[in-house]
């Protein structure tokens, strides 16, 4: 180990491992040599994280979780508390991001293979983190009751009562009323800022250390282990300080323009981040006109509609999420990358990207006859990806990976 | 001697893992039973009195019950008679589905002759269907000859809440408990328990 400077570093350090840990998970760490941008959006996550947290704790402070003051605390924060509205459309667009940054990183994963051997780990813990940052979403999404939070609550709840036998008492008792009053929002408010949030740090903290574990991939999909040095680091490595964390700091400054540009100057997203009904109070005797979620789940709501019939709507929606789990064991691939996987990964890929794309859009708008056909037809392209690839990696031709970097 | 050692300590570990887990269900109880609707939620939830009297034929209100709509219709004559046309085109004509309260007693549903009581609450995804009484077609159906029709996901009912075939919503509007007492219509509460 190096020289230890200063008495009292010295003291800490040889009661807590503060040198190693830097050393191993930091400054040391050895990572591919060479990636491309696909490999920012893990520390863009990271750091909406932190907004996230930052920012939901600010709100906390002003925010009132009862039926009657509710959305009145939300118009509160946004016009008498100072600086509050920033803070409101920060946590907002954070969402927003927080979804966009990590279904990029997810397609990355598609791409280039990153749940193949011996990845299959940290996959499944992402996975998980998708999975409760949208319960989280939902959940924090209800706070403001708005018109669309309370029917979009409505339509999500209901999806407990397609549940055979137990369903209609599982709804009351996720309500803890007969519609959804004070009494879920606080409820709902308890989940988001501590049971969730908890959750979702425990399993951040899994998926890194699982990672570091076992290594980055690379887009070449070529296995850096392979060839080590003396010491036994990688040939085609590089330490994490300073080579990744300067590039990380040059992508971090893109994104918070990006990020200040939106919640400066477009927090609502069109409609898309907030929806423009959830500037209405909560009102149970009138649904809106048209219910749809926030773009992040539209691909998901567009399959629930796709099918006529609810339980069934409910399953397909369900196993949407639950085959992203097992990923890792239906790739029969030699090659982890796309750029060495045959034409039939390429095609599937590509078509798996338009419909879930398509199915996006599907989710946001109102259902006619030709919207609801091409939902279908999307929600099984989706599916037949997943499905078919144990087939179609298995007998493509695949080219030769090669050794090094 | 070491081979005794490890069946006691096995045993040992059993026995204190199955007392420990037995406790789980226990311990769990408050923190599952605290989410029930509380006294509070359960009296608010209590039943509401509406007079009908005022109500003209073919008009549809809707008040509040539990914060819930629910829709009274007061049919005319042609729109029960009209009833028999729509009911091929439905998935549970007899409410067979759900437990239905009044089954059997008169068109409506209900325990009135003339007025409907339905819970307006589409039993897909829980939007409130819109009522359409006009016998015209519809966007929705060509051959439309009154009901409800679900702006959500597009589910239609007959006038008295019954389902349609083909729709995303799985049964009928159910019918809350109710009675009439002259035209004061209680919600909420089956008459002959009070």
């Amino acid at each position: 180990m190096s020289e230890m400077p200063g008495k009292l570093f010295g003291w800490l350090n040889s009661r807590l491992p503060i040198l190693n840990t830097y050393e191993r998970h930091l400054s040391k760490h050895p990572v591919p040599s060479k990636v491309n941008f696909w490999y920012l959006f893990g520390a863009l996550a990271s750091v909406v994280l932190i907004i996230q947290i930052i920012s939901g704790i600010w709100l906390i402070m002003p925010y009132s979780n009862t039926e009657e003051e509710a959305f009145a605390s939300i118009e509160y924060i946004m016009r008498d508390v100072d600086y509050g509205w920033v803070i409101r459309y920060m946590h907002t667009t954070g969402a927003s991001m927080f979804f966009a940054v990590v279904y990029l990183h997810m397609f990355r994963g598609l791409l280039y293979g990153s749940y193949q051997k011996p990845k299959e780990l940290v996959w499944i813990f992402g996975c998980a983190i998708y999975l409760a940052m949208m319960a989280e979403g939902f959940l924090g999404y209800v706070l403001p009751y708005g018109q669309m939070s309370y029917w979009g609550a409505q339509v999500i709840i209901s999806l407990f009562g397609a549940i055979p036998y137990i369903g209609d008492s599982l709804e009351l008792w996720v309500r803890g009323d007969y519609y959804i009053s004070g009494i879920t929002v606080s409820r709902f408010f308890a989940l988001h800022v501590v049971a969730l949030p908890l959750v979702l740090i425990a399993l951040v903290f899994l998926h890194l250390v699982a990672l570091h574990e076992v290594g980055a991939g690379n887009p070449e999909g070529v296995d850096i282990e392979e060839f080590l040095d003396d010491d036994g680091i990688p040939l085609d490595s590089v330490p994490f300080f300073p080579y990744k964390v300067l590039n990380a700091f040059v992508a971090i400054g893109v994104f918070m323009t990006v990020f200040a540009i939106i919640m400066f100057f477009f927090p609502e997203g069109g409609g898309y981040f907030i929806e423009m009904a959830n500037f209405e109070e909560a009102n149970p005797l009138v649904t809106p006109e048209h219910i749809a979620p926030v773009w992040y789940y539209s691909p998901y709501y567009a399959m629930l509609r796709a099918v006529p019939d609810k339980l069934g709507g409910l399953i397909i929606m369900g196993s949407a999420v639950a085959i992203l789990f097992v990923v890792p064991w239906l790739d029969n691939s030699k090659a982890a990358s796309i750029r060495y996987k045959g034409i039939y990964s390429k095609i599937a890929l590509a078509f798996f990207a338009i419909s879930f794309l398509t199915l996006g859009y599907l989710g946001t708008v109102g259902v006619t006859e030709v919207r609801k056909t091409m939902s279908v037809i999307c929600t099984f392209i989706y599916f037949a990806f997943f499905l078919l690839m144990p087939i179609y990696t298995k007998f493509e031709q695949t080219k030769e990976v090669p050794k090094r970097l | 001697m070491q081979e005794k050692d490890n069946t006691r300590r096995k045993v040992l570990i059993g026995l204190t893992t199955a007392v420990s887990l037995s406790g789980i269900p226990f311990a769990a109880t408050p923190f599952i039973a605290s989410w029930n609707p509380s006294a509070r939620a359960k009296a608010a939830g209590a039943s509401v009195k509406v007079d009908v009297s005022k109500m003209q034929y073919g008009q549809q209100i809707q008040v509040a019950w539990r914060k819930q709509p629910v829709f009274i219709i007061r049919h005319t004559e042609e729109s029960l008679k009209g009833l028999e046309v729509t009911l091929s085109k439905l998935r549970d004509p007899n409410s067979e589905d759900i437990e239905e309260l009044y089954r059997g007693q008169n068109l409506t549903r209900s325990k009135s002759k003339e007025y409907s009581v339905i819970a307006g609450v589409c039993t897909h995804l829980g939007c409130s269907p819109k009522y359409h009484p006009e016998v015209e077609p519809k966007p929705w159906d060509a051959s439309w000859a009154g009901g409800f029709f679900c702006p959500c996901h597009g589910s239609m009912f007959d006038m008295v809440g019954r389902v349609f075939k083909g729709v995303p919503a799985p049964t009928n509007l159910p019918v809350p408990p109710h009675f009439f007492n002259g035209s004061i219509l209680t919600i909420g509460e089956d008459g002959e328990l009070a």
